[in-house]
């Protein structure tokens, strides 16, 4: 089975300046659901821009096989704007229309089935900002999937999730990678990235790749968060040994 | 009654100012929701007060306004960018466009008041509705067409980049372009509005309408809809002031809109009171 995405000895900077992230080198193939782990400004959003083609890569190779679709965190997008969920999803037809085009027939029903693909066939006309975060969330995949991605760029995209919302957006993902998509999800939750199929850690630079039980070691994590790092004892008697786990951003500080 | 309603239009004077005032409803209604959703209030009337040199020597050198506004706005926008990067890291953005603006309009009023200025200066601050001719009409149909037109075209461009910028980029629509294009239809729109509502009062009509509509409404097409009514009611409800009550027609109509959107507010919070008792209760 060949890669949707191969990269080898990838650097990528804005405007030509310093690489904000360096020596990038991994392939995702369908199917599969890799976590990119890093911490904030490690690079993982400079590696989702290059991946759409919105930056170019300065050094090195990066092969893109299949549409790459964005789905951003959904508080970067406006709760008070007036649009359906229907409206959001039809956003994802921009890229194939000229731009003096309406969505067509086909545009609509593209989108509905991509509402209903994530669970939301019954809330396309409910406005986007009143729905719920988990709502949102696959509204925005609904988005992407109208693109025909398969390829799924998701930044943090549990964040701000109640657990059971958390758990159906796990349960979509699994499924859309089921479906011979290849799933890359920035993430801040190594217990997640661990059932994931393998993970990504940069820091300005790749840490290492590979399947989360040999890669997610104390010095990978180290080297990818600095010292924003614990190590949590055994929840209770019985459960696997010490866990590792990474203090929230804002923690910093303190 | 109906006397009463249809007498005014009877003159000539009053059809144009009646088809300026709907020109103007259907411009600013549309282009208006872009701007209230697209926070860009505040870069519509420094246009338009940045303009006001522009006017003034149109008028002192006696070509059409229409010309001396363009050229006034032109003026206007760049001294807007340059303050925006000159004051940059020593004073807010907003205050250096404020500054800028300020200037441009002091210079435009110290022009007016010299002895050489013809009278209707006034015209050029609080417009004059009743004294748009059949070419103004034209000029403004034409630009309020091309406005329209943009806005259509663009429309699905314009949700995703104001919905959120990133995800639109990544679907390959530029923002930077989008802003440039709004700009520009806000420049045009201010051109046909300055002549019926003057420099003072045609932010009036850009915002107000659009406002209002959006306490009111929770999708944009019914928003542009219900601005556009408003605008156009709150337009031919001055010409009535106007020609009843005796007072200046740019000013009701502008009084109007604000009333308008003040009504709004008021109607949108008793109605989300209202939804709270009935959530509360049951």
């Amino acid at each position: 089975m060949s890669a949707l995405v191969a990269a080898s000895d990838l650097a990528v900077s804005y405007g030509g300046g310093e690489p904000a992230l360096a020596g990038v080198g991994f392939d995702l193939r369908p199917g599969e659901r890799i976590a990119v782990l890093g911490p904030n400004g490690g690079g993982k959003t400079t590696l989702f821009r290059a991946l759409l083609g919105e930056l170019r890569p300065a050094a090195g190779t990066l092969r893109v096989a299949g549409r790459c679709a964005s789905v951003p965190q959904t508080e970067r997008s406006r709760l008070d704007f007036p649009v359906s969920a229907l409206d959001v999803a039809l956003m994802g037809t921009i890229p194939g229309r000229a731009w003096w085009r309406r969505p067509s027939r086909a545009d609509r029903a593209a989108a509905r089935a991509a509402l209903a693909r994530v669970d939301l066939a019954d809330r396309a006309a409910r406005t986007y900002g009143e729905l719920s975060g988990g709502q949102r969330q696959r509204v925005l995949i609904a988005r992407a999937l109208v693109q025909d991605a398969e390829v799924l760029l998701l930044d943090e995209p549990f964040t701000g999730l109640d657990a059971t919302s958390a758990a159906r957006l796990e349960a979509l993902l699994a499924e859309l990678a089921g479906e011979g998509r290849g799933v890359l999800i920035a993430t801040h939750d190594l217990e997640q990235a661990r059932r994931w199929d393998r993970v990504l850690c940069v820091n300005g630079r790749q840490i290492a790749f590979g399947v989360p039980a040999a890669t997610l070691t104390h010095d990978v994590l180290a080297a990818t968060y600095g010292g924003a790092i614990v190590t949590l004892p055994p929840a209770h008697a019985g459960a696997p040994g010490p866990q590792e786990a990474i203090l929230p951003p804002h923690h910093h500080h303190h | 009654m109906l006397h009463a309603l249809t007498e005014p239009f009877a003159q000539g004077l009053m059809q144009r100012a009646l088809l300026e005032v709907l020109l103007l409803a259907l411009v600013g209604g549309t282009l208006g929701c872009w701007i209230v959703l697209g926070e860009l209030s505040y870069g519509a009337e420094s246009l338009a007060h940045g303009m006001f040199p522009g006017l003034v020597l149109a008028s002192l050198a006696g070509v059409p306004l229409l010309l001396g506004g363009a050229a006034g706005i032109l003026v206007a926008a760049l001294a807007v960018a340059l303050a925006g990067q000159v004051g940059r890291g020593r004073i807010g953005r907003d205050d250096a466009v404020a500054v800028a603006v300020t200037t441009l309009f002091g210079a435009g009023a110290l022009l007016a008041l010299s002895p050489r200025t013809p009278v209707g200066i006034q015209g050029l601050l609080f417009g004059d509705v009743l004294s748009t001719t059949g070419a103004d009409l034209l000029a403004g149909g034409a630009l309020a067409a091309v406005v329209l037109l943009a806005l259509r075209a663009a429309h699905w461009r314009l949700l995703a980049a104001g919905f959120d910028r990133d995800g639109a980029r990544a679907l390959g629509v530029p923002s930077l372009a989008v802003d440039v294009l709004l700009l520009g239809l806000v420049a045009l729109a201010v051109l046909v509005a300055v002549q019926g509502l003057g420099n003072l009062l045609v932010v009036a009509v850009l915002v107000a309408p659009a406002a209002a509509a959006r306490r009111l409404t929770q999708r944009l097409a019914p928003m542009m809809a219900l601005a556009v009514l408003l605008g156009a009611l709150a337009g031919v409800g001055g010409l009535y002031l106007s020609y009843y009550a005796r007072v200046a027609a740019g000013a009701s109509i502008a009084g109007l809109l604000v009333a308008a959107y003040l009504l709004a507010r008021l109607g949108a919070a008793a109605s989300s009171t209202r939804k709270g008792r009935a959530a509360a209760a049951g």
